[in-house]
């Protein structure tokens, strides 16, 4: 308990009212009937059904592209091509942005010439029916002539390889020189060398991309879409050579997002469609649309080379990381960050030495993916603590204790942590959870595993980082929040309208949250990076804090008491030693309302700014804060036939502050899911850039069979967080630990390591007979 | 091509295409609580019940439907009344992004229609045919547990 936790009450609320229950959330009530409307449940009259053509080849060139016979088809209102586009590339980085380095992430929006992976768009059709705009995707006719195409990174950076992107297909590197590394190893008496390799992944949302798009009577190009981020407008209206204030895009509830909603999908044709006819337009991807429509989870290689005394503890960390960018950058060199920033994982370590680089192919490209490349790093890290135990004749768990980073340690970057540390507590609790360890039955043999990790929240600090709510009090006592957050699913505007609940001395149900709205919700920022919680909580927390204050000064006059000794809760103003002296809320505010007095606040809250660390180096700081916790897995393995059972599931997370815990044991329990399909089922197969596995027939996610019979979700609470009342973040943080804690299991099932991912049955056949 | 059936209560006449699916032509009439996942029969998000059972709409030809009697999430209770599986799936924290959940409400329903009193087994295998990418399952089988104990008090 090494950081001082922060004052977790607010003026005379001396209590929590409503932050920290488990209340049904806001936004259950309308899923569980139906009732919600999605981007894809929306119509209009006189609405177009949109299509796209795909191109069948990963790498080509085209050299012709005919559409008259699909324009010509009747019920066909619009065909378009890269020729018809008038600005021809887009930019796919981080919208919002101020710092400097700004990356040139330009894509083309539809394929001029060149074809740099499967499935990349050669035309739009729109039409009067679906099928109608089916039938016309099939009457345009196009050549494809073959282009030399790479698929493997390290094939990619060969001289003479195919070029993707840029010079030399390297489309991001990052180094970090922390320390001394040569003199790191000389202090080491042993030296454990690995590399581990991870896999394709798909985010796999329920939701497939859809939207609905028209043009307003002030020419305004109105977008509703299922997307993690509304901002993406600009963007838009660049791309259609019109000012940014006529784009207006508007959020619907998300179908799950995890990342993939976090690019650019189909706003743009949705744009350009609905510009090019005056009509609205509507897009609603097939599953095996999506497949082929959004970024993927990035393969990483990841060659680790730790130093380690006989007493186990570290003198050094040298990792080289290459990571598969596919065809086009998008945000490949922050997630290349995000993993050179987490490598040395949760422990003090003086020198480390990380190469990282991205490299283009002609895979299908990757991006954002819970975790973005912390997730991968701690599959390498985490595993290798466990290959060094055993090199040592350590216990795995001991290792670790021996080496915790805590608060004022410093990462690999250089930052030093000033929030609590708490990742053995969180170890310890999520071990003893796991209970008894089960005897080996003849072939059926018991593993267990634990994994820890650090995992930033926030974006990195050098975008500077801002998020903007409104909050303000009705005549009637009822409260608005407005905030350009997405609801992706996790909870977002509940825990928005349960931290107003808290500070105005509502229920609930008595805050509504209008949200997800470019032009008219203040711009809170994306629903990424564990941020939606820490910026537009803190935002709302503050515009609640400034109308509370308001209300405290106004009914302390009214009931003739000081202001410190007001409680606001249950719709009530009172003297907290004397409850019955009070007044309504609905009273109070029809007062100031009589008065002037203002009952709504904007606010920005921002995280903090920096300048980007040293590239030479990597010294600096990237993350506003951390989290930290484990994971432990107990698994069956069949060694016969080499399948993997998880039997039990513990997770432990410092959350900071839980404002809504059954919504952080929602949070656990599905990154939990994700991490057991990461290291056991699910691989995105690409063969010389083809897909071989689009549906969830051949793309395996976890099924209610797949469940562990026990899963817990121990929430520990440091409030020492930069969120709202010490919050940190759990969206990501949830799956990080959960596949490479799996591996070790298996490892200590089988007593030996499969270093590539997935953990299918056949490479635990192989690894139990030593087949290479 | 015309098919008469009872939607949620109510007989209706609905004009189809031949090789329209049940779910196209559902959400074409409005019923859009009824969503879209894969369209191949793997992921439940489309899950009705059909006279009672619960189908994939997605695979499931809606010229095929005369006579049948659909119902769908919003068709378990009246407009503005919850149903206990809804209730349950409220209280339990079981939906998160909500998408799927259409889909495994129906399937609750399906299967507590069948087994009145689930084991784990039962719910596991009950709901195999859904697919969740939020819940990790959990909260889930929770709703269905407390569903059925509220069902079986009635």
């Amino acid at each position: 308990m090494s950081a001082k936790p922060k004052d977790g009450q607010h003026g005379a609320n001396v209590r929590f009212h409503q932050i920290g229950r488990r209340l049904p959330r806001t936004d259950a009530p309308g899923k569980v009937t139906g009732k919600t409307k999605y981007a894809g449940d929306y119509s209009m009259p006189r609405m177009l059904y949109a299509k796209v053509l795909r191109s069948p080849k990963a790498s080509a060139t085209l050299t012709r592209i005919d559409v008259s016979k699909a324009r010509a088809m009747p019920g066909v209102a619009c065909v378009l091509t890269a020729a018809d586009l008038p600005h021809r590339v887009m930019p796919n980085d981080i919208p919002g942005q101020t710092g400097k380095d700004r990356l040139k992430t330009d894509n083309q929006i539809l394929v001029k010439e060149r074809v740099r992976y499967q499935g990349e768009p050669l035309a739009l059709v729109a039409a009067e029916s679906l099928s109608i705009a089916e039938q016309a995707i099939q009457l345009i006719e196009y050549e494809l002539e073959p282009f030399p195409g790479v698929f493997d990174p390290f094939e990619a950076l060969k001289p003479g390889a195919p070029i993707v992107q840029g010079e030399d297909n390297v489309v991001a590197t990052h180094q970090v020189r922390k320390g001394d590394i040569r003199s790191g190893f000389q202090a080491a008496d042993v030296i454990v060398e690995n590399t581990y390799k991870t896999q394709f992944i798909e985010h796999a949302f329920l939701e497939p991309e859809a939207g609905l798009a028209w043009i307003d009577e002030n020419d305004v190009v109105n977008i509703r879409m299922s997307t993690q981020v509304i901002e993406h407008f600009r963007f838009i209206a660049d791309a259609l050579g019109v000012p940014h204030n006529k784009v207006r895009i508007m959020g619907a509830m998300v179908g799950g997002g995890f990342g993939g909603k976090e690019d650019i999908t189909i706003e743009v044709y949705l744009a350009l469609l609905t510009k090019n006819t005056g009509r609205p337009v509507q897009m609603i991807y097939t599953r095996e649309d999506s497949m082929f429509g959004h970024g993927k989870r990035h393969p990483f290689d990841i060659r680790l080379r730790t130093g380690l005394t006989n007493e186990g503890k570290i003198t050094a960390v040298q990792a080289e990381i290459t990571a598969d960018a596919g065809a086009y950058v998008y945000l490949s060199p922050y997630v290349l960050l995000y993993s050179v920033t987490a490598i040395q994982g949760p422990y003090q370590v003086d020198n480390v030495h990380v190469d990282a680089r991205a490299v283009a192919t002609n895979n299908m490209y990757t991006s954002a993916f819970r975790g973005f490349g912390a997730a991968q790093a701690c599959i390498a890290y985490e595993q290798q603590m466990d290959e060094a135990a055993k090199r040592l004749g350590i216990d795995s768990v001991e290792l670790r204790r021996r080496n915790f980073l805590q608060t004022g340690d410093s990462i690999a970057t250089g930052y030093k942590v000033d929030s609590a540390v708490w990742t053995e507590q969180c170890m310890d609790k999520a071990i003893k959870g796991l209970g008894d360890r089960p005897a080996d039955e003849g072939p059926i043999k018991i593993g267990r595993g634990v994994a820890c990790y650090q995992q930033s929240y926030g974006r990195i600090t050098w975008l500077h980082d801002t998020s903007e709510a409104w909050v303000g009090i009705e005549v009637d006592g009822t409260v608005v929040v407005r905030s350009g957050v997405t609801d992706i699913g996790a909870g977002q505007t509940s825990a928005l309208a349960q931290i107003a609940a808290e500070l105005l001395g509502v229920h609930l149900d008595d805050v509504k949250v209008y949200h997800s709205d470019s032009a008219v919700t203040p711009l809170a920022g994306t629903t990424t990076a564990t941020r939606a919680l820490y910026m537009t909580g803190n935002a709302v927390k503050q515009a609640g804090e400034a109308v509370r204050d308001r209300l405290v000064r106004r009914a302390a006059h009214a009931l003739s008491v000081d202001e410190e000794i007001i409680v606001l809760s249950d719709h009530r103003a009172y003297d907290v030693n004397d409850p019955d002296n009070g007044i309504e809320l609905a009273d109070l505010v029809a007062l100031c309302a009589s008065e002037g007095i203002h009952r709504s606040e904007l606010v920005i809250f921002k995280a903090p700014f920096t300048d980007p660390i040293d590239r030479d180096t990597g010294q600096g700081r990237v993350h506003p804060d951390y989290v930290y916790g484990a994971h432990a897995i107990e698994v069956s393995v069949d060694t016969e036939t080499g399948e993997v059972t998880i039997l039990k599931s513990v997770a432990a997370h410092d959350v900071g502050q839980a404002i809504n815990p059954q919504a952080v044991e929602g949070q656990i329990e599905g990154g939990t899911a994700q991490g057991h399909g990461y290291a056991l089922t699910e691989d995105l197969i690409y063969k010389d850039g083809i897909l071989v596995t689009p549906s969830f027939s051949e793309y395996l996610i976890p099924t209610s069979m797949d469940v562990p019979m026990q899963v817990d979700s121990i929430i520990l609470e440091s409030r020492s967080g930069r969120g709202p009342f010490g919050a940190k973040g759990i969206g990501e943080p949830s799956l990080t630990p959960v596949a490479p804690a799996i591996a070790n299991a298996v490892a200590d099932a089988i007593g030996s390591r499969i270093l590539d991912f997935p953990i299918t049955p056949e490479k635990v056949v192989r690894a139990l007979h030593h087949i290479a | 091509m015309t098919v008469q059936l009872n939607i949620n209560g109510e007989e209706s006449e609905l004009a189809v295409w031949p090789n329209e699916t049940l779910l196209a032509a559902l959400r074409r009439y409005g019923y859009v609580e009824v969503k879209s996942g894969c369209e191949k029969g793997d992921c439940g998000a489309c899950a009705v019940l059909v006279d009672g059972a619960a189908i994939d709409s997605c695979i499931t030809l809606a010229g095929t439907m005369t006579g049948r009697t659909v119902t769908t999430v919003a068709g378990l209770s009246a407009p503005e009344e919850l149903h206990p599986i809804h209730q349950a799936y409220i209280e339990c924290g079981a939906s998160q992004c909500g998408y799927c959940t259409p889909g495994f409400v129906i399937a609750t329903q399906s299967l507590l229609d069948e087994i009145s009193n689930p084991n784990d087994e039962d719910i596991r295998v009950g709901l195999s045919g859904n697919l969740c990418r939020c819940t990790g399952y959990v909260k889930i089988f929770d709703a269905v547990k407390q569903s059925a104990a509220t069902l079986n008090q009635d």
